[in-house]
């Protein structure tokens, strides 16, 4: 198992950090959230031509840079660090993942390489507004047609949906339960019968739309009714780059505590020489090293195929999940009344660590998967 | 002056010609029909037993990579070691570097053998996290030092011959200027050693009470006033020290009369250590425990054992990274002194856990308890493990003050006479 980075691993992660210190400053972040939109073209066609970062994970032969999940998780987590809002978590790692786990070797052809250019966003509508992360509690219906199928129903929480140029939705045959009769389709995201609206998300940074399906025409994407065996998988790798995100950005909580604690003089001292102040932050320390451990082993583990991955993906959510929730709040408290203004930027990554908390499933939800993922 | 790493050609031994050399030593000397102080009294004699102390002290000068490679080719040969562990390879450290050659004459060699046994008289009910405020007093009344005080933790102190103990000898400097660092015969009236029960029920300590007790002046360490440096050697091989403690456990396998007196000496030696597994929280017992019960159906039970595995997997993937940024030869960071802290919250998170688990059963103990009273262990044992060895609140301020460069909390023990400094009345 590799438990540490390899020299040009390290070396791949400064070049996308110095590119999200120059592209990523908070002032950008605080005018792109506040747009409907969420990103910026310009810099997503820099981050796309310049480092080839939407196609980072996906193989040469499919237009990517034939990366493997290490590097993607890396990119997640500089990400995460610099609060970048850009649709490349729902393009690349979420949807990408998806047609790469579950699409035929001709659709691989077809679809990847406009999302590794960066010139189609994806997104993956799986969630419904039952908030249930369990693949088998999916409603949305696809019946089939004579040149296809049509979706029926509603997603929600869908990442990115409203701006998406292809959506990948998960549905079930109609009359099937449980893990039974799932399937993956794709479809332009303008398809007739297909209504977005954003949602107003708590996290400006990270948009979320709603969609309803009214006899939406789309195409089975790989197998009938494999979404029960695929989906897991997916949404484990979805589950630990998500948690790579929350690593970064809990280091930076971390990285901003410190800071603010060698600056600020309350009763004629620094208050990072008090110990209520210091052992907060070498709590914090001790927490945000332990969550990159576990992200980082579990990256490690889907790229090696390990099979302790399932339970990994569950641990390193879990423990990223709550990490970053715990950092953010205590950068506030370190902070004091400053930390609550809208000036401070410490509420914006209190508000990515609130959606990251509960997207793809909450602390609670993981921590039952770890138990009864152990020793399978 | 010989240059101690180079064979007597002037060329330096390759790793290979050193495992030849000691492999046809072991051949041709290693009987497990020996008695084991016969067998350890060749071995020392050879050079071989510690290989990296130096050639005038019972060594060759190798150097530390070197030596584990003798040590492993007598684990092939499954042959003994001299007994360079425990307690008494601290006082063997700190002999070497600070101690003059009649200490090196006299303490060294049984040291080895395993005939002596030392214990380190440190800690005092008055200083725990304090170390530097300690206050046993040493006072030379023109012939010998006369130690007056109380000394607590002391492992295996009920049979030691010898103690490492550090005294105050000044009172009228700065508390780390006036310790002073002696060698103590404990084999004298002056000395009274009392077991020390646990919270747990193990009696695996000693409280020692010094009594004008006596020290003869050429069994200080280094100099008067200068105590505190050599407890710092002391202190920095206490942590090999206790990674030492769960290999050397095992012993070595084998049968012959030297087999067997070894293995009667672990016996005593590890006889303290036996409930450390249960201080650490028995993670390893968690998922089964569960099932056995029938707990496991309990989602609070699942959620409170995953808080544990996140902990303890989270901390040992850590350990490894760290481990594996060492071996590309990156400069280790702060991340290193996390362990320890780590192990304090998994020992809680287990004992929580297993209370879950136990049920009504976690009021009872021994055999009416939860495995045979393991159990009611684990729960009894675990507030040590964030105090011993550092508690968490130091933890934290090494980790703040060293890992993070965060400002020291102002002092106001460290500048004035300690006499003046305001202290505990006990002790």
């Amino acid at each position: 198992m590799q438990y540490t980075f390899s020299d040009e691993q390290e070396e791949f992660r400064l070049i996308v950090r110095r590119f999200m210190d120059d592209k990523s400053p908070t002032t950008e972040v605080r005018e792109l959230m506040a747009t409907d939109q969420g990103y910026d073209k310009t810099v997503w066609k820099q981050l796309s031509q310049e480092l080839g970062l939407p196609g980072i994970h996906i193989p040469e032969a499919y237009g990517g840079q034939g990366f493997g999940f290490i590097e993607l998780c890396i990119v997640m987590e500089e990400m995460g660090r610099a609060l970048l809002c850009a649709p490349f978590f729902s393009a690349t790692a979420l949807a990408a993942t998806a047609i790469m786990s579950a699409g035929t070797e001709e659709q691989k052809l077809t679809l990847l390489p406009d999302i590794a250019s960066g010139d189609t966003l994806a997104a993956l509508a799986y969630n419904e507004s039952s908030g249930h992360w369990d693949p088998a509690s999916t409603a949305l219906t696809a019946t089939p047609t004579d040149d296809g199928y049509v979706l029926n129903g509603a997603k929600s929480f869908v990442v990115d949906g409203h701006v998406a140029d292809l959506l990948i939705a998960v549905a079930r045959t109609p009359g099937t339960s449980g893990v039974y009769g799932l399937s993956l389709f794709s479809l332009p995201g303008n398809s007739g019968g297909v209504k977005r609206r954003l949602l107003q998300s708590l996290d400006p940074t990270r948009k979320l739309a709603q969609i309803e399906f009214d006899n939406a025409p789309a195409t089975l994407l790989g197998e009938s009714d494999a979404g029960g065996t695929t989906l897991p998988h997916i949404l484990d790798l979805a589950a630990v780059a998500l948690a790579s995100e929350s690593v970064g950005g809990a280091q930076k909580m971390l990285e901003s505590s410190i800071e603010y604690a060698q600056l600020r003089m309350q009763f004629g001292r620094l208050i990072g020489s008090f110990q209520a102040i210091k052992h907060k932050c070498a709590d914090m320390f001790l927490e945000v090293e332990l969550a990159k451990s576990a992200a980082y082993y579990a990256a490690a583990a889907a790229a090696e195929q390990a099979p302790d991955f399932p339970a990994a993906a569950s641990l390193a959510k879990a423990c990223a999940s709550d990490t970053y929730m715990k950092a953010a709040q205590e950068c506030i408290q370190i902070h004091g009344g400053i930390g609550f203004t809208w000036e401070n930027d410490t509420h914006l990554y209190f508000k990515r660590a609130k959606s990251s908390e509960v997207f793809l499933g909450d602390p609670n939800y993981h921590r039952d998967q770890l138990v009864l993922r152990w020793e399978n | 002056m010989t240059d101690t790493n180079t064979s007597a050609g002037g060329q330096a031994a390759s790793e290979q010609e050193i495992r030849n050399e000691v492999r046809t030593w072991l051949e041709q000397n290693w009987d497990p029909n020996l008695s084991l102080l016969e067998w350890r009294k060749k071995l020392i004699d050879s050079g071989w037993g510690v290989p990296a102390w130096p050639k005038e002290w019972h060594g060759r000068g190798l150097t530390i990579g070197l030596g584990d490679a003798v040590d492993d080719e007598l684990r092939k040969m499954g042959a003994v070691s001299v007994a360079k562990t425990g307690v008494r390879m601290l006082a063997a450290a700190t002999i070497l570097e600070h101690g003059t050659d009649m200490h090196k004459e006299k303490f060294l060699y049984q040291l080895l053998t395993g005939e002596d046994t030392w214990c380190q008289l440190f800690s005092e009910p008055g200083s725990g996290s304090d170390l530097a405020g300690l206050t046993t007093r040493a006072d030379f009344d023109g012939e010998n030092w006369i130690l007056n005080g109380q000394k607590v933790w002391t492992t295996s102190a009920h049979h030691a011959k010898y103690g490492m103990v550090l005294a105050r000898s000044n009172w009228d400097v700065p508390k780390h200027q006036g310790m002073t660092y002696f060698l103590i015969d404990m084999d004298q009236p002056g000395v009274e050693v009392r077991p020390l029960r646990q919270m747990n029920g193990h009696a695996s300590f000693n409280e020692i009470f010094f009594t004008d007790a006596k020290i003869a002046p050429e069994f200080m360490v280094s100099k008067e006033g200068n105590g505190w440096k050599v407890a710092m050697t002391t202190l920095a091989h206490e942590r090999r020290l206790a990674d030492g403690i769960r290999s050397w456990g095992r012993g070595d396998k084998g049968t012959g009369r030297v087999y067997d007196e070894q293995k009667a000496e672990i016996a005593t030696v590890m006889e303290p250590y036996k409930w450390y597994p249960q201080r650490a929280g028995r993670v390893d017992l968690l998922i089964e425990r569960a099932k056995a019960t029938g707990k496991y159906d309990d989602p609070t039970v699942r959620q409170a054992i995953a808080k544990v595995l996140i902990m303890a997997k989270a901390a040992e993937w850590t350990g490894r990274r760290v481990k594996a940024a060492h071996a590309l030869g990156r400069q280790p960071g702060p991340e290193g002194s996390l362990g320890k802290l780590a192990g304090s919250q998994v020992a809680r998170l287990a004992a929580q856990a297993h209370t879950l688990i136990a049920g009504a059963d976690a009021m009872l103990t021994s055999e009416d308890g939860a495995m045979d009273g393991l159990i009611s262990e684990i729960l009894v044992s675990v507030p040590a493990e964030s105090i011993a060895g550092g508690t968490d609140e130091i933890q934290r301020n090494i980790i703040s003050e060293r890992g993070l460069g965060m400002p020291k909390e102002p002092r106001t023990d460290v500048d004035r006479p300690f006499r003046d400094v305001p202290r505990n009345t006990v002790g």
